[in-house]
Protein backbone atom coordinates (compact mmCIF):
# COMPACT_ATOMS: atom_id res chain seq x y z
CA UNK A 1 0.00 0.00 0.00
CA UNK A 2 1.89 3.33 -1.02
CA UNK A 3 -0.36 5.37 1.19
CA UNK A 4 0.50 4.88 5.30
CA UNK A 5 -2.55 3.35 7.26
CA UNK A 6 -2.89 5.96 9.85
CA UNK A 7 -4.23 8.21 6.22
CA UNK A 8 -6.70 6.03 5.77
CA UNK A 9 -7.77 5.60 9.40
CA UNK A 10 -8.13 9.37 10.03
CA UNK A 11 -10.31 9.61 6.57
CA UNK A 12 -12.24 6.90 7.42
CA UNK A 13 -12.68 8.35 11.13
CA UNK A 14 -13.86 11.89 9.67
CA UNK A 15 -16.06 10.31 7.53
CA UNK A 16 -18.21 8.07 10.28
CA UNK A 17 -18.16 11.58 12.35
CA UNK A 18 -19.81 13.39 9.35
CA UNK A 19 -21.96 10.43 8.83
CA UNK A 20 -23.44 10.96 12.66
CA UNK A 21 -23.28 14.25 12.26
CA UNK A 22 -25.95 13.98 9.62
CA UNK A 23 -27.77 11.67 11.71
CA UNK A 24 -28.16 14.47 14.22
CA UNK A 25 -28.56 17.72 11.55
CA UNK A 26 -31.47 16.01 9.62
CA UNK A 27 -32.99 14.44 12.56
CA UNK A 28 -36.64 14.92 10.49
CA UNK A 29 -35.80 13.52 6.92
CA UNK A 30 -35.65 10.06 7.13
CA UNK A 31 -33.59 9.89 3.27
CA UNK A 32 -30.94 11.73 4.70
CA UNK A 33 -30.89 9.16 7.49
CA UNK A 34 -30.21 6.29 5.36
CA UNK A 35 -27.70 8.36 3.58
CA UNK A 36 -25.99 9.08 6.36
CA UNK A 37 -25.87 5.69 7.36
CA UNK A 38 -24.60 4.75 4.27
CA UNK A 39 -21.87 6.86 4.88
CA UNK A 40 -20.98 5.37 7.94
CA UNK A 41 -21.00 1.86 6.39
CA UNK A 42 -18.46 3.13 3.75
CA UNK A 43 -15.96 4.38 6.55
CA UNK A 44 -16.35 0.99 8.55
CA UNK A 45 -15.48 -0.49 4.65
CA UNK A 46 -12.73 1.78 4.13
CA UNK A 47 -11.51 1.12 7.96
CA UNK A 48 -11.64 -2.99 6.90
CA UNK A 49 -9.88 -2.42 3.55
CA UNK A 50 -6.96 -0.28 4.88
CA UNK A 51 -6.54 -2.85 7.62
CA UNK A 52 -6.43 -5.75 4.86
CA UNK A 53 -4.12 -4.19 2.50
CA UNK A 54 -1.82 -3.12 5.72
CA UNK A 55 -1.28 -6.75 7.20
CA UNK A 56 -1.51 -8.42 3.81
CA UNK A 57 -5.12 -10.18 5.09
CA UNK A 58 -7.26 -11.23 2.77
CA UNK A 59 -10.64 -11.77 4.93
CA UNK A 60 -10.89 -7.61 5.73
CA UNK A 61 -12.23 -7.44 2.03
CA UNK A 62 -14.37 -10.81 2.43
CA UNK A 63 -15.84 -8.96 5.46
CA UNK A 64 -16.20 -5.78 3.58
CA UNK A 65 -17.81 -7.69 0.80
CA UNK A 66 -20.53 -8.95 3.37
CA UNK A 67 -20.66 -5.23 4.85
CA UNK A 68 -21.60 -4.26 1.73
CA UNK A 69 -24.59 -6.60 1.08
CA UNK A 70 -26.32 -5.47 4.52
CA UNK A 71 -26.25 -2.38 3.69
CA UNK A 72 -27.64 -2.74 0.64
CA UNK A 73 -30.29 -4.85 1.97
CA UNK A 74 -30.62 -2.76 4.45
CA UNK A 75 -30.90 0.42 2.03
CA UNK A 76 -33.91 -1.50 0.41
CA UNK A 77 -35.71 -1.85 3.17
CA UNK A 78 -35.20 0.99 4.60
CA UNK A 79 -36.66 2.94 1.34
CA UNK A 80 -39.77 0.37 1.17
CA UNK A 81 -40.67 1.63 4.71
CA UNK A 82 -40.24 5.15 3.93
CA UNK A 83 -42.30 4.74 0.55
CA UNK A 84 -45.43 2.63 2.64
CA UNK A 85 -45.22 5.17 5.58
CA UNK A 86 -45.50 8.07 3.03
CA UNK A 87 -48.19 6.74 1.42
CA UNK A 88 -49.83 6.11 4.60
CA UNK A 89 -49.27 9.51 6.43
CA UNK A 90 -47.85 11.87 3.73
CA UNK A 91 -45.29 12.76 5.15
CA UNK A 92 -41.57 11.57 6.10
CA UNK A 93 -40.81 12.94 9.26
CA UNK A 94 -39.17 11.42 11.82
CA UNK A 95 -40.95 12.58 15.04
CA UNK A 96 -44.72 11.71 13.33
CA UNK A 97 -43.64 7.71 13.53
CA UNK A 98 -44.14 8.06 17.79
CA UNK A 99 -48.00 7.70 16.65
CA UNK A 100 -47.61 4.22 15.72
CA UNK A 101 -46.77 3.14 19.34
CA UNK A 102 -49.16 0.83 20.70
CA UNK B 1 4.15 9.41 -5.25
CA UNK B 2 1.25 9.85 -7.63
CA UNK B 3 -0.45 7.70 -5.56
CA UNK B 4 0.04 9.79 -2.21
CA UNK B 5 -0.95 12.50 -4.38
CA UNK B 6 -3.90 10.93 -5.65
CA UNK B 7 -4.74 9.65 -2.32
CA UNK B 8 -4.96 12.74 -1.27
CA UNK B 9 -7.35 14.28 -3.72
CA UNK B 10 -9.63 11.42 -3.25
CA UNK B 11 -9.78 12.17 0.39
CA UNK B 12 -11.11 15.56 0.12
CA UNK B 13 -12.94 15.19 -2.47
CA UNK B 14 -14.32 12.49 -0.31
CA UNK B 15 -14.82 14.12 2.88
CA UNK B 16 -15.96 17.08 0.99
CA UNK B 17 -18.80 15.66 -0.88
CA UNK B 18 -19.73 13.76 2.36
CA UNK B 19 -20.34 17.21 4.32
CA UNK B 20 -22.36 18.22 1.23
CA UNK B 21 -24.65 14.64 1.96
CA UNK B 22 -25.65 15.79 5.05
CA UNK B 23 -25.61 19.71 5.05
CA UNK B 24 -27.45 19.97 1.52
CA UNK B 25 -30.76 21.70 1.48
CA UNK B 26 -32.01 19.32 -1.79
CA UNK B 27 -32.15 15.85 -1.22
CA UNK B 28 -31.36 15.72 -5.21
CA UNK B 29 -27.84 17.30 -4.93
CA UNK B 30 -27.49 14.73 -1.16
CA UNK B 31 -27.77 11.61 -3.40
CA UNK B 32 -26.01 13.27 -5.67
CA UNK B 33 -22.70 14.12 -3.90
CA UNK B 34 -23.44 11.03 -2.57
CA UNK B 35 -22.84 9.29 -5.55
CA UNK B 36 -19.74 11.50 -5.65
CA UNK B 37 -18.20 10.50 -2.20
CA UNK B 38 -18.97 6.14 -3.47
CA UNK B 39 -16.71 6.97 -6.93
CA UNK B 40 -13.84 8.62 -4.38
CA UNK B 41 -13.97 5.86 -2.04
CA UNK B 42 -13.96 3.45 -4.83
CA UNK B 43 -10.75 5.19 -5.83
CA UNK B 44 -9.60 5.10 -2.42
CA UNK B 45 -10.00 1.27 -2.06
CA UNK B 46 -8.35 1.16 -5.65
CA UNK B 47 -5.63 3.01 -3.91
CA UNK B 48 -5.10 0.39 -1.39
CA UNK B 49 -5.00 -2.32 -3.95
CA UNK B 50 -8.27 -3.47 -3.58
CA UNK B 51 -9.63 -3.72 -7.16
CA UNK B 52 -12.62 -6.15 -7.03
CA UNK B 53 -14.04 -3.88 -3.94
CA UNK B 54 -14.00 -0.94 -5.83
CA UNK B 55 -15.68 -2.51 -8.75
CA UNK B 56 -18.16 -3.37 -6.53
CA UNK B 57 -18.73 -0.34 -4.68
CA UNK B 58 -19.37 1.19 -8.06
CA UNK B 59 -21.54 -1.50 -9.65
CA UNK B 60 -23.74 -1.86 -6.31
CA UNK B 61 -23.46 1.79 -4.25
CA UNK B 62 -23.38 3.91 -7.54
CA UNK B 63 -25.10 1.56 -9.76
CA UNK B 64 -28.27 0.39 -7.51
CA UNK B 65 -28.22 2.03 -4.12
CA UNK B 66 -27.93 5.35 -4.95
CA UNK B 67 -30.43 5.59 -7.66
CA UNK B 68 -32.99 3.64 -5.33
CA UNK B 69 -32.30 6.80 -3.28
CA UNK B 70 -32.87 9.09 -6.19
CA UNK B 71 -35.65 7.20 -6.90
CA UNK B 72 -37.44 7.67 -3.78
CA UNK B 73 -36.49 11.29 -3.51
CA UNK B 74 -37.96 12.23 -6.79
CA UNK B 75 -41.11 9.73 -6.19
CA UNK B 76 -42.01 11.31 -2.58
CA UNK B 77 -43.63 14.41 -3.03
CA UNK B 78 -42.38 15.96 0.12
CA UNK B 79 -41.88 19.42 1.57
CA UNK B 80 -38.43 18.93 2.11
CA UNK B 81 -37.83 22.50 3.04
CA UNK B 82 -40.28 21.91 6.07
CA UNK B 83 -38.22 19.14 6.95
CA UNK B 84 -34.78 21.28 7.13
CA UNK B 85 -36.89 23.61 9.71
CA UNK B 86 -35.22 22.04 13.05
CA UNK B 87 -31.46 22.02 11.46
CA UNK B 88 -30.62 25.67 13.52
CA UNK B 89 -31.60 23.48 16.91
CA UNK B 90 -29.86 20.42 16.38
CA UNK B 91 -26.67 21.70 14.55
CA UNK B 92 -24.79 22.22 17.46
CA UNK B 93 -25.83 19.39 19.46
CA UNK B 94 -24.76 17.65 17.07
CA UNK B 95 -21.31 19.38 16.25
CA UNK B 96 -20.76 18.68 20.25
CA UNK B 97 -21.84 15.24 19.69
CA UNK B 98 -19.13 14.91 16.53
CA UNK B 99 -16.35 16.59 17.69
CA UNK B 100 -16.42 14.46 21.10
CA UNK B 101 -16.69 11.47 18.65
CA UNK B 102 -13.92 12.87 16.49
CA UNK B 103 -11.74 13.69 19.56
CA UNK B 104 -12.29 9.95 20.83
CA UNK B 105 -11.36 8.43 17.67
CA UNK B 106 -8.36 11.01 17.69
CA UNK B 107 -7.00 8.89 20.51
CA UNK B 108 -7.57 5.63 19.68
CA UNK B 109 -5.85 6.38 16.18
CA UNK B 110 -2.50 8.28 17.82
CA UNK B 111 -2.64 5.39 20.96
CA UNK B 112 -2.70 1.70 18.76
CA UNK B 113 -0.28 -0.60 17.52
CA UNK B 114 -0.17 -3.73 15.70
CA UNK B 115 0.32 -6.27 18.29
CA UNK B 116 3.51 -8.06 17.57
CA UNK B 117 1.63 -11.69 16.61
CA UNK B 118 -0.28 -9.94 14.15
CA UNK B 119 1.41 -10.87 11.27
CA UNK B 120 1.37 -14.57 12.14
CA UNK B 121 -2.47 -15.21 12.81
CA UNK B 122 -3.61 -13.69 9.35
CA UNK B 123 -6.33 -16.08 8.37
CA UNK B 124 -5.57 -16.00 4.57
CA UNK B 125 -2.27 -13.91 3.32
CA UNK B 126 -2.22 -12.30 0.51
CA UNK B 127 -1.20 -14.28 -1.98
CA UNK B 128 1.66 -12.47 -4.31
CA UNK B 129 0.96 -14.48 -7.65
CA UNK B 130 -2.67 -13.96 -8.23
CA UNK B 131 -5.09 -10.91 -9.06
CA UNK B 132 -6.82 -9.41 -6.56
CA UNK B 133 -10.15 -10.94 -7.80
CA UNK B 134 -8.48 -14.62 -8.18
CA UNK B 135 -7.69 -14.40 -4.35
CA UNK B 136 -10.47 -13.05 -2.98
CA UNK B 137 -12.62 -15.51 -5.27
CA UNK B 138 -10.63 -18.53 -3.85
CA UNK B 139 -11.01 -17.44 -0.07
CA UNK B 140 -14.50 -16.26 -0.78
CA UNK B 141 -15.75 -19.84 -2.46
CA UNK B 142 -13.87 -21.97 -0.19
CA UNK B 143 -14.12 -21.17 3.56
CA UNK B 144 -16.55 -18.50 3.34
CA UNK B 145 -18.58 -20.31 1.18
CA UNK B 146 -21.47 -20.49 3.86
CA UNK B 147 -21.47 -17.01 5.01
CA UNK B 148 -21.77 -16.69 1.41
CA UNK B 149 -24.77 -17.89 0.68
CA UNK B 150 -26.19 -16.64 3.73
CA UNK B 151 -25.55 -13.28 1.68
CA UNK B 152 -27.57 -14.08 -0.97
CA UNK B 153 -30.38 -15.25 1.39
CA UNK B 154 -30.14 -11.57 3.06
CA UNK B 155 -30.81 -10.14 -0.22
CA UNK B 156 -33.21 -12.22 -1.15
CA UNK B 157 -35.31 -11.46 2.20
CA UNK B 158 -34.87 -7.93 1.69
CA UNK B 159 -36.01 -8.46 -1.73
CA UNK B 160 -39.37 -10.08 -0.93
CA UNK B 161 -39.54 -7.68 2.23
CA UNK B 162 -38.98 -4.73 -0.31
CA UNK B 163 -41.73 -6.07 -2.57
CA UNK B 164 -44.00 -7.03 0.10
CA UNK B 165 -44.13 -4.03 2.00
CA UNK B 166 -44.50 -1.84 -1.18
CA UNK B 167 -46.78 -3.73 -3.71
CA UNK B 168 -50.52 -3.22 -3.33
CA UNK B 169 -53.77 -3.85 -5.00
CA UNK B 170 -55.17 -2.45 -8.16
CA UNK B 171 -58.36 -2.98 -9.03
CA UNK B 172 -56.97 -2.96 -12.84
CA UNK B 173 -54.47 -5.76 -12.32
CA UNK B 174 -55.35 -8.49 -14.88
CA UNK B 175 -53.94 -11.57 -13.30
CA UNK B 176 -54.07 -15.99 -13.74
CA UNK B 177 -56.97 -17.21 -12.52
CA UNK B 178 -55.68 -21.02 -12.79
CA UNK B 179 -59.08 -22.46 -11.56
CA UNK B 180 -61.07 -21.06 -14.09
CA UNK B 181 -58.57 -21.81 -16.79
CA UNK B 182 -58.61 -25.12 -15.59
CA UNK B 183 -62.88 -25.85 -15.37
CA UNK B 184 -62.68 -24.18 -19.11
CA UNK B 185 -64.26 -26.47 -21.76
CA UNK B 186 -63.13 -26.67 -25.38
CA UNK B 187 -67.01 -26.62 -25.99
CA UNK B 188 -66.37 -22.34 -25.16
CA UNK B 189 -63.55 -21.72 -27.16
CA UNK B 190 -63.69 -24.12 -29.94
CA UNK B 191 -65.98 -24.69 -33.03
CA UNK B 192 -65.19 -27.13 -35.97
CA UNK B 193 -66.37 -25.78 -39.13
CA UNK B 194 -66.87 -27.18 -42.75
CA UNK B 195 -64.76 -24.94 -44.87
CA UNK B 196 -65.39 -24.79 -48.41
CA UNK B 197 -62.52 -24.51 -51.03
CA UNK B 198 -61.47 -21.07 -51.67
CA UNK B 199 -63.56 -19.24 -49.27
CA UNK B 200 -62.66 -16.62 -47.99
CA UNK B 201 -63.41 -15.91 -43.96
CA UNK B 202 -65.86 -12.97 -44.26
CA UNK B 203 -68.42 -16.18 -46.19
CA UNK B 204 -67.45 -18.64 -44.03
CA UNK B 205 -68.34 -16.54 -41.25
CA UNK B 206 -64.90 -17.12 -39.04
CA UNK B 207 -64.91 -13.41 -38.31
CA UNK B 208 -67.44 -12.71 -35.48
CA UNK B 209 -69.04 -9.01 -35.34
CA UNK B 210 -67.93 -7.02 -32.67
CA UNK B 211 -70.38 -6.54 -29.54
CA UNK B 212 -72.49 -3.47 -30.08
CA UNK B 213 -70.75 -0.26 -28.79
CA UNK B 214 -72.07 1.10 -25.24
CA UNK B 215 -74.26 3.42 -25.34
CA UNK B 216 -72.89 6.68 -24.87
CA UNK B 217 -73.05 8.66 -21.71
CA UNK B 218 -73.73 5.79 -19.99
CA UNK B 219 -70.56 3.98 -19.58
CA UNK B 220 -68.30 7.19 -20.49
CA UNK B 221 -66.19 6.31 -17.81
CA UNK B 222 -65.79 2.97 -18.27
CA UNK B 223 -62.46 1.79 -20.29
CA UNK B 224 -62.88 0.78 -23.63
CA UNK B 225 -63.42 -2.69 -24.03
CA UNK B 226 -64.39 -3.37 -27.32
CA UNK B 227 -63.65 -6.95 -27.88
CA UNK B 228 -64.94 -7.92 -24.16
CA UNK B 229 -68.52 -9.35 -23.74
CA UNK B 230 -70.40 -7.90 -20.85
Amino acid sequence: MPVGLGHYLAVSAILLVLGVFGIFLNRKNVIIILMSIELILLSVNLNLVAFSASLGDLVGQVFTMFVLTVAAAEAAIGLAIVVVYFRNRGSIEVEDVTMMKG
Amino acid sequence: MIATIGFYVFAVILLASATMVVTARNPVHSVLFLILAFFNAAALFLIAGAEFLAMILIIVYVGAVAVLFLFVVMMLDVNFAELREGVQRYAPVGLVVGLILLFELGLVLTGWHFAPSAAEIRMSPTPTALSNTAALGNVLYTRYIFLFQLAGLILLVAMIGAIVLTHRERGTARRQRIGRQNARQPEETLAMLNVALGAGIDEIGILRPLPDPAPVGAESHALPHAAEPH
